[in-house]
């Protein structure tokens, strides 16, 4: 078994989130021209849960949509693994608003790389933020977040896993460590 | 999940689990359809080759679109403008194309097996856009791609495969990938149009339209191909049409709510009147539109298969 360090926990987690919706709400000056865009699958659920944090502090229901960035991937080429499409699910016209893009970690950046191709092919949004509940280094793409829920440094053989309990059953961040002897 | 496949030649024997994550990989390819810029750059850098040795509008320019949307670079043959015209077979047409670095063939060939004589010939992908009277799976992926959007299901529904049975190979695709999915299938035409032991594949037979109409909740209505026809089936035009043409009025009487499905091209007011053709039954050009996603999906996922 590898040894997994739990970072984050539920307190914190609800802490993070609430944090990251008022830096979210305070820098556009409310919520009026915003809509969320998470990326799937644990994007989607953190996206979920900032809408659900904005609705509470300014008592407006903001609009939400998901992204499924396979098709824009960048290894599909590699063939390693063929993944499911899940889908995405956009609802709403982007063109002239303004997107807080979230996904729960950012790592080497491709994936947000993957997610900003395929929002401008659904339209021409004013501006497009960058939200990630855990940020851990390691960028091979010159993209930075807006929104940090938490810098972890880590090492290139660690993972970070951040659990949601929709899918999970708990709310937590952990640092899994590899096995001695593995790569 | 990944197909167990490496070309799809035909939904006989193709596994429930394939034919589920086709139709499932297709609702994301729907979605794609509807933005403003209907392209997305997943097989970018994918050679793909339409090799038509028989003539096709809406197959071909369905597999050309939506090859064109997932960025694959694409190239067009068709047989009457090419060196089959000079004596080259098959099999030299296609590893001559192959030299030339492609990753996948489409393929429409009036001969039955061409797609799976090719499978052994060249190692490119294979996906079969009709291969005779025997099987065209694409065709039937999208009937049950938009069954499955109409109904929610394919599992218990009725479903009733009308005309000229014998020489459709949208019928035997059909029936295939129907029974596999645990939908219910008949067939209805006039006897000379309807295989012996076709009740071997598991199928029910009408002979009367009505009796048909009565037991569906679709009808899947096939184009009378006069050009497979090389003998006299049955006496007249309008003779099929009076027997087993899908009128409003056959409808009307029959008092219930059928769904009307046709894999184009319409013999208006022979198979099918006019009047049903665009009515509130009729699914046709859902079809269309669901092909191109559907050929999305089986293209995505052969293409980037390990």
């Amino acid at each position: 078994m590898p040894a997994s360090t739990k970072i984050i926990d539920q307190k914190d987690f609800d802490r993070t989130l609430a944090r990251l919706s008022h830096e979210i709400l305070e820098k556009n000056k409310g919520a009026g021209n915003l809509v969320l865009v998470g990326i799937r699958t644990r994007g989607e659920f953190v996206a979920k849960r900032i809408a659900k944090k904005i609705k509470e502090i300014e008592n407006r229901e903001i609009k939400i949509g998901f992204l499924d960035i396979t098709l824009y991937r960048d290894d599909l080429r590699d063939k390693l693994n063929q993944p499911i499409l899940k889908g995405t699910e956009i609802p709403f016209d982007v063109s002239g608003r303004d997107i807080i893009l979230i996904d729960d970690v950012l790592f080497t950046g491709r994936t947000v790389r993957a997610a900003l191709d395929e929002l401008v092919d659904l339209g021409r949004p004013a501006s497009i933020q960058l939200a990630v509940f855990v940020d851990r280094g390691h960028r091979e793409l010159p993209i930075r977040a807006d929104y940090v829920g938490k810098n972890i440094p880590t090492s290139l053989n660690e993972k970070v896993k951040v659990c949601i309990k929709e899918i999970d059953g708990e709310d937590a961040v952990y640092i899994i460590e590899p096995k001695k002897g593995d790569k | 999940m990944p197909l167990n496949c490496k070309h799809l030649l035909g939904l006989e024997g193709m596994q429930k689990e394939d034919i589920n994550s086709i139709l499932d990989t297709a609702t994301s390819f729907r979605e794609v359809l509807d933005r403003p810029i209907k392209k997305v750059p997943t097989l970018q850098g994918k050679t793909i080759v339409n090799l038509f040795f028989e003539s096709s509008t809406r197959t071909r320019i369905s597999f050309e679109l939506a090859e064109r949307r997932l960025s694959a670079d694409v190239v067009n043959f068709s047989a009457d403008s090419s060196s089959v015209k000079k004596g080259e077979t098959l099999k030299d047409t296609a590893r001559n194309i192959e030299a030339m670095k492609i990753d996948m063939v489409v393929i429409r060939h009036s001969a039955p097996g061409a797609p799976h004589f090719l499978s052994n010939v060249i190692n490119s992908v294979i996906i079969n856009a009709g291969d005779g009277s025997h099987e065209h799976p694409t065709q039937a992926l999208l009937d049950m791609y938009t069954i499955r959007e109409k109904f929610g299901k394919l599992d218990n529904l009725k479903i009733c495969i009308v005309g000229d049975i014998s020489h459709s190979r949208v019928a035997l695709s059909n029936i295939y990938g129907l029974k596999t999915m645990g939908a219910e299938v008949a067939v209805c035409g006039p006897a000379t149009l309807i295989p012996r032991y076709i009740e071997k594949l598991g199928v029910t037979v009408f002979h009367k339209i009505d009796d048909a109409i009565q037991w569906a909740d679709i009808l899947n209505v096939l184009r009378i191909q006069l050009e497979r026809q090389d003998r006299v089936f049955f006496p007249s035009l309008q003779e099929y049409r009076k027997y087993f043409g899908i009128t409003k009025e056959r409808l009307l009487k029959s008092g219930r709510d059928v769904t009307i499905m046709h894999p184009g091209p319409i013999n208006r007011d022979v198979e099918l009147s006019a009047d049903v053709a665009d009515s509130k039954y009729s699914l046709i050009l859902q079809q269309v539109l669901n092909g191109v996603a559907v050929r999305m999906a089986v293209l995505y996922l052969l293409g980037t298969r390990s």
